[in-house]
């Protein structure tokens, strides 16, 4: 069942984001305009120093851009957006629990109402038996659908998620994207989500943004037309699918070439 | 099971080198090695240490030194543990306090005694006083590096999540800085016993220092002994404690 999408719209315009330090300035961001719909799952691929993590990380309210303005509609949402990082992000000295209802905490839930929202979170992401585990105690997997139930419990209006299954093995990456596939399906959610693999962005996504190598542009934005819901292993071996990573590769491989170039330089 | 049997066999293994240290003591001395007026053998101590506790000498000094140290230790590293924490979050904070630390920690303490008994007069409160100040500084270094090491990403999850600054007190810099305090802590329980001993040698009339300078004035060598024997065994004692304390408020240290 592929839930209603619903979620945040976000329209962001001459987004430009500039670093200066003692030795002269770097642009990270240039002439960024995009507008994510209600319930998108929105990809964002692109060489690294691209600016993508600058991006999310402003749109997250953790930056501020130089120039340029965002708009995030996300009326009726309790809370805005919520961000799956790299490294789960999990303080340590938080049970599992806690981590969780970290959200819900600080924005003064009653403890009751709380509880029920971490237990059902806990659920979704078959986490309910570690509840009072320690993040050192869990698998880095586990951590990380941690760090998720954590971001879907405060029901935002858009996750943000910055390359969130980049540290795990190869099979757990796999059983972890369908999971979000499967949570995002029943939720209907606005995602952005960062990555720098063309498969996963193919497999999440309804589209694909391209960004070239610095200073961060759009280089493109492609439509992924599969349907939901996704079986991730049928369609990762589809022919449609190995065509369509070919067409973004070769989008994306000169501005990886000018990334390499630059960094050799 | 089996690691807990571990644990006590190295526990165990920790005794070697006082036992053996104790026995070469005993045997020089009573092959004649030394002279047992000046230097009494363990057994002599331990005659003279039985004695005392049954008198009920041992335990008034020993219950005034550890009162000392114990309201001393909290009345210096709460506030220590505050300061820290504000010079970590607030800039101004930290360019107020930072040079009057600076200043301040390389006094040794002792060096305070004089003036703390003008100030507090010549009961506890001035031996109290002298503690809380040598434990406040090692106990503020350490939080304030421990709450600025804190990563950046537990604070961009805070700000993410809607933290607001008491959350980011109570919750994320106190926690995160906790396993940096209890190593402040434990060199301030080890600074507290040195500088009120030291203090109890001249201001004072009770106390295991006192007990250690009045028996240097009478030339009671074993008493002596007693009371070092008797500051090592409570800072054994206390740190085994400290240990089981950290054990038990940090369980997420790895182990």
């Amino acid at each position: 069942m592929t839930a209603e999408r619903r979620g945040a719209a976000v329209e962001i315009a001459a987004l430009r984001k500039e670093y200066v330090s003692g030795a002269g300035s770097v642009i990270a961001l240039s002439n960024i305009d995009l507008s994510v719909s209600p319930g998108e799952f929105l990809c964002i691929v692109g060489p690294s120093g691209c600016g993508k993590s600058t991006l999310l990380r402003i749109l997250a309210g953790l930056d501020t851009q130089t120039s340029g303005t965002i708009n995030v509609d996300a009326a009726g949402w309790p809370v805005q957006n919520a961000m799956v990082f790299q490294d789960s992000g999990l303080f340590p000295w938080m049970s599992v629990t806690a981590n969780v209802g970290f959200g819900l905490m600080t924005r003064g839930v009653p403890a009751a109402e709380a509880a029920e929202r971490v237990e059902a979170a806990l659920k979704l992401v078959g986490l309910t038996k570690f509840r009072n585990h320690y993040p050192h105690q869990l698998s880095g997997g586990m951590r990380q659908r941690s760090a998720i139930a954590r971001a879907f419990v405060t029901d935002p209006g858009m996750l943000l998620m910055d390359e969130p299954f980049a540290a795990l093995d190869a099979q757990n990456r796999v059983i972890l994207q369908a999971e979000l596939v499967r949570i995002w399906e029943q939720t209907g959610k606005t995602v952005i989500y960062v990555t720098h693999s063309i498969e996963e962005a193919l497999l999440l996504g309804d589209r694909t943004v391209v960004m070239t190598a610095q200073p961060g542009r759009i280089k493109q934005i492609i439509d992924v037309p599969f349907p939901h819901p996704r079986n991730l292993m049928t369609l990762s071996a589809s022919a449609e699918f190995g065509r369509m990573k070919l067409d973004i590769w070769r989008v994306l491989e000169d501005e990886v070439m000018r990334a390499r170039a630059e960094e050799e330089r | 099971m089996n690691s807990m049997s571990a644990t006590a066999r190295e526990r165990a293994l920790y005794l070697i080198s006082p036992i053996a240290l104790l026995l070469i003591w005993q045997v020089l001395l009573m092959i004649g090695i030394g002279d047992r007026r000046f230097i009494p053998t363990p057994t002599d101590i331990a005659a003279r240490f039985g004695t005392m506790v049954t008198s009920g000498e041992l335990a008034l000094h020993t219950g005034a030194t550890l009162w000392r140290v114990f309201a001393g230790f909290l009345a210096g590293s709460i506030p220590a543990v505050a300061v820290g924490l504000l010079m970590a979050m607030f800039k101004p904070v930290r360019i107020f306090v930072d040079p009057l630390i600076a200043a301040i920690f390389p006094i040794p303490k002792i060096a305070l005694m004089p003036l703390l008994l003008l100030a507090f007069g010549f009961g506890d409160a001035s031996k109290i006083a002298l503690v809380a100040i040598a434990v406040f500084f090692p106990v503020v270094v350490n939080t304030y590096t421990g709450a600025s090491n804190i990563e950046k990403i537990y604070w961009d999850v805070a700000r993410n999540y809607g933290a607001s600054q008491t959350v980011l007190f109570t919750r994320i810099v106190f926690f995160g800085a906790l396993p940096t305090i209890f190593a402040g802590l434990r060199i301030a329980l080890a600074v507290s016993f040195i500088v009120l001993v030291a203090s109890e040698f001249v201001a004072s009339k009770v106390g295991i220092g006192y007990m250690i300078w009045n028996s240097w004035e009478l030339l009671q060598v074993d008493i002596m002994f007693v009371g070092i024997v008797t500051i090592g065994v409570l800072g054994l004692i206390t740190s085994v404690l400290f240990q089981e304390v950290e054990r038990k408020v940090i369980p997420w240290k790895a182990e």
